[in-house]
């Protein structure tokens, strides 16, 4: 099995034209096998680019094709009202790898879904999406670096971490079950705790590797839930050891505040829940194929 | 982006929050103009953006003009803690009766924006927070429903403000929001927020943080960055649209992708280095990108050796390889440069590279060969 997509995700990506960003990552995504069943835009309602049935809205896409999950990788002042509009048209799984959009306005969209839409799970923004190996690509992850069959979940915040767990992973050997970029933002839709959740409940989820950055409090209130809900073997890296304080490292929420965010800390929280931290990506992957090991 | 005191206090007066009457200055002459206009006596204030200004001798009170063309002869080029004073803040001096703290900023735990509100000013919040927190009155605001000078009222009263300051507090707070969220504000904080002997409430300092996602929205933000150039290499960097940050170091990063760029630091660090900088130059970096990273790197006299950390995602391995190669034909590289090519495309991108290899050209397997081999041409660790 695999968390939040399979083989049965039929996706909607919003906002293709014969130049977006959307439709060259859905084409991807269809390359590696994904059900992408629809696209939107509202100028081009009925025609259809590459094989995919355009529509105007994602209501009718959703109605017309049953559509469950979204893409949106649309610029940074569109992207918000673009998560609204999946949310609203009932599609319960929505992807935003936009990055770039003001905090305000993510703030709003995320307590709007909260509140209007809770049957929605929103992934990012700001993230690389999510692949379930050998069954579902939603994102902009490079296919050919995961290895389908488990047993180990992925989730992380950063994007290039990401693919350097998939691929220390894979050149071991060590399969995925899911592998979740939850995204760099100060207001990701999708928490950490969510994927472990999942990665938890899911039975050929059988190890977590998680990978977390400098900044807010994420990785720690993971760690708490680690202590007292997860029972799988977790493995992590948390980035950015030697980031200087009060700047912003490349992502809106890789920054460490006063004395709060910092990668030590965050260490120290993981270990202290029992969680095996590495001090990079290399000895975090070797770590885990000895997890792996002693599953069997 | 960070915003200096006078920048702030001109944000702050957009939204109608009140502040003192002032103006800024560069030269002495100016300041003079300035503090006719404000009225004496005036406060003469340097604009640094750190704190511990006062205690710096960075803040003086000027009853007469000759007091302000001592003072102001004094501040300017002012060094305090690495900054040097370039420009004065002249304002009215206000009598104080009391001190307070306000603010407005994100909290990410709870996803919902949090003011936090004492009647114990004009020290540092995170002091008090420690010290005393129970004299922070916290109010969690949903995006979705703002905050009303209802809510204003009671957080007010929570707070335990003197009661002549409360309704004008109130209100004040309820323009502080708008600020801070039609400004766009990562930060909107009063410190001190004060009570004058007259009854009237308003912002003594202004610190302000923008988000600068939403600089799109905000044509008005041009004006703030021009102001503001600290390291010389990050202005580089930023004229050429690179995300760059200056570190102390001497080993030159690039790398796709923030985490990654962070992460290479860190392993740089393991292997007993030190970056000189963090540059992410994201996806599907080009020619033209490698060639602008690997100048504004090669400008930094600090830098011995330079480690190129790419992971190919979205991103394709043999650009980045071309790019590399257009890159050292444009620009002469005074440092070596240690490669580690993975991921979409990367066995192309090798073979491209690999007749120009060289001991100014290197290329390693993995990030921890590539860190080890980087540290030790910079002369650290081997």
């Amino acid at each position: 099995m695999s968390i939040f997509v399979d083989e049965n995700t039929k996706v909607v990506v919003q906002g293709i034209s014969p130049t977006s960003q959307g439709l060259y990552h859905g084409l991807r995504n269809r390359a590696y096998g994904t059900q992408v069943v629809a696209g939107t835009n509202p100028k081009r309602g009925g025609e259809v680019i590459e094989g995919i049935p355009i529509f105007a809205t994602v209501a009718e896409a959703v109605k017309a094709t049953g559509a469950n999950a979204s893409f949106i990788s649309v610029p940074p002042k569109f992207a918000a009202d673009a998560i609204i509009e999946a949310a609203a048209a009932g599609v319960p799984f929505v992807v935003c790898i936009t990055e770039g959009i003001p905090a305000i306005d993510e703030a709003l969209a995320y307590n709007r879904l909260i509140r209007d839409f809770p049957s929605t799970r929103l992934l990012g923004p700001n993230c690389p999406g999510i692949i379930s190996p050998g069954k579902c690509n939603i994102g902009i992850t490079s296919g050919d670096i995961a290895l389908a069959g488990g047993p180990v979940g992925i989730v992380s915040r950063s994007g290039t971490l990401t693919y350097q767990a998939l691929h220390e992973l894979s050149q071991h050997g060590v399969g995925q079950t899911s592998c979740v970029g939850i995204g760099g933002d100060p207001v990701p839709g999708t928490s950490f705790i969510d994927c472990l959740r999942a990665f938890e409940a899911d039975p050929d989820t059988r190890a977590i590797m998680m990978i977390g950055e400098i900044g807010g409090s994420a990785e720690e209130e993971a760690a708490e839930f680690i202590a007292s809900s997860v029972t799988k073997p977790v493995v992590s890296y948390v980035a950015g050891v030697t980031a200087p304080p009060g700047r912003k490292m490349g992502h809106a929420g890789a920054i460490i505040s006063g004395s709060k965010g910092t990668a030590q800390a965050k260490m120290d929280a993981l270990s202290a829940a029992g969680v095996t931290v590495a001090q990079n990506l290399s000895e975090a992957g070797e770590a885990m194929v000895d997890v792996v090991k002693e599953l069997a | 982006m960070d915003l200096f005191e006078y920048q702030g206090k001109q944000y702050f007066a957009r939204f109608g929050i009140p502040i003192s009457k002032g103006g800024v200055a560069d030269t002495v002459d100016e300041a003079v103009v300035q503090a006719e206009q404000a009225g004496y006596p005036v406060v003469v204030k340097a604009q640094v953006k750190v704190g511990g200004r006062g205690k710096a001798g960075g803040v003086k009170l000027a009853n007469d003009a000759d007091e302000v063309r001592t003072h102001a002869g004094n501040i300017l080029g002012l060094d305090i803690k690495g900054h040097v004073v370039k420009r004065l803040w002249i304002e009215h001096a206000s009598d104080i009766e009391r001190e307070y703290y306000a603010s407005f900023t994100l909290d990410r735990s709870a996803k919902k924006h949090l003011g936090m509100l004492s009647a114990e000013g004009g020290v540092e919040i995170e002091e008090v927070a420690v010290t005393n927190p129970d004299a922070i009155a916290l109010i969690h605001v949903d995006p979705v429903d703002g905050l009303s000078l209802e809510a204003a009222r009671e957080w007010v009263d929570r707070a335990n403000l003197d009661e002549p300051a409360r309704a004008q507090a109130a209100e004040l707070l309820v323009k502080l929001y708008t600020c801070y969220t039609e400004g766009d504000c990562d930060l909107a904080e009063i410190n001190p927020l004060i009570l004058t002997p007259e009854g009237k409430v308003h912002a003594l300092d202004a610190k302000v943080t923008l988000d600068d996602n939403a600089a799109y929205r905000h044509p008005e933000w041009e004006e703030f960055a021009g102001a503001d150039v600290q390291d010389e290499r990050e202005a580089r960097a930023k004229e050429r649209g690179l995300n760059y940050i200056g570190l102390d170091g001497s080993v030159g990063i690039i790398a796709n992708g923030a985490g990654l760029a962070m992460s290479t630091l860190d392993v740089v660090n393991q292997c007993g280095g030190s970056a000189a900088n963090f540059l992410d130059i994201g996806g599907g970096a080009n020619a033209d990108v490698m060639a602008a990273a690997l100048e504004v790197i090669n400008s930094d006299p600090a830098v011995r050796s330079i480690f190129v950390n790419i992971f190919g995602g979205i991103t394709l391995v043999d650009e980045v390889a071309k790019g590399i190669l257009e890159a050292l034909e444009r620009v002469e590289i005074h440092s070596p440069i240690v490669l580690r090519l993975d991921g979409t495309n990367a066995v192309a991108g090798r073979e491209i590279l690999a007749d120009h290899l060289s001991d100014r050209l290197v290329a390693e397997p993995t990030m921890l060969d590539a860190a080890r081999r980087v540290v030790a041409l910079a002369g650290g660790q081997s």
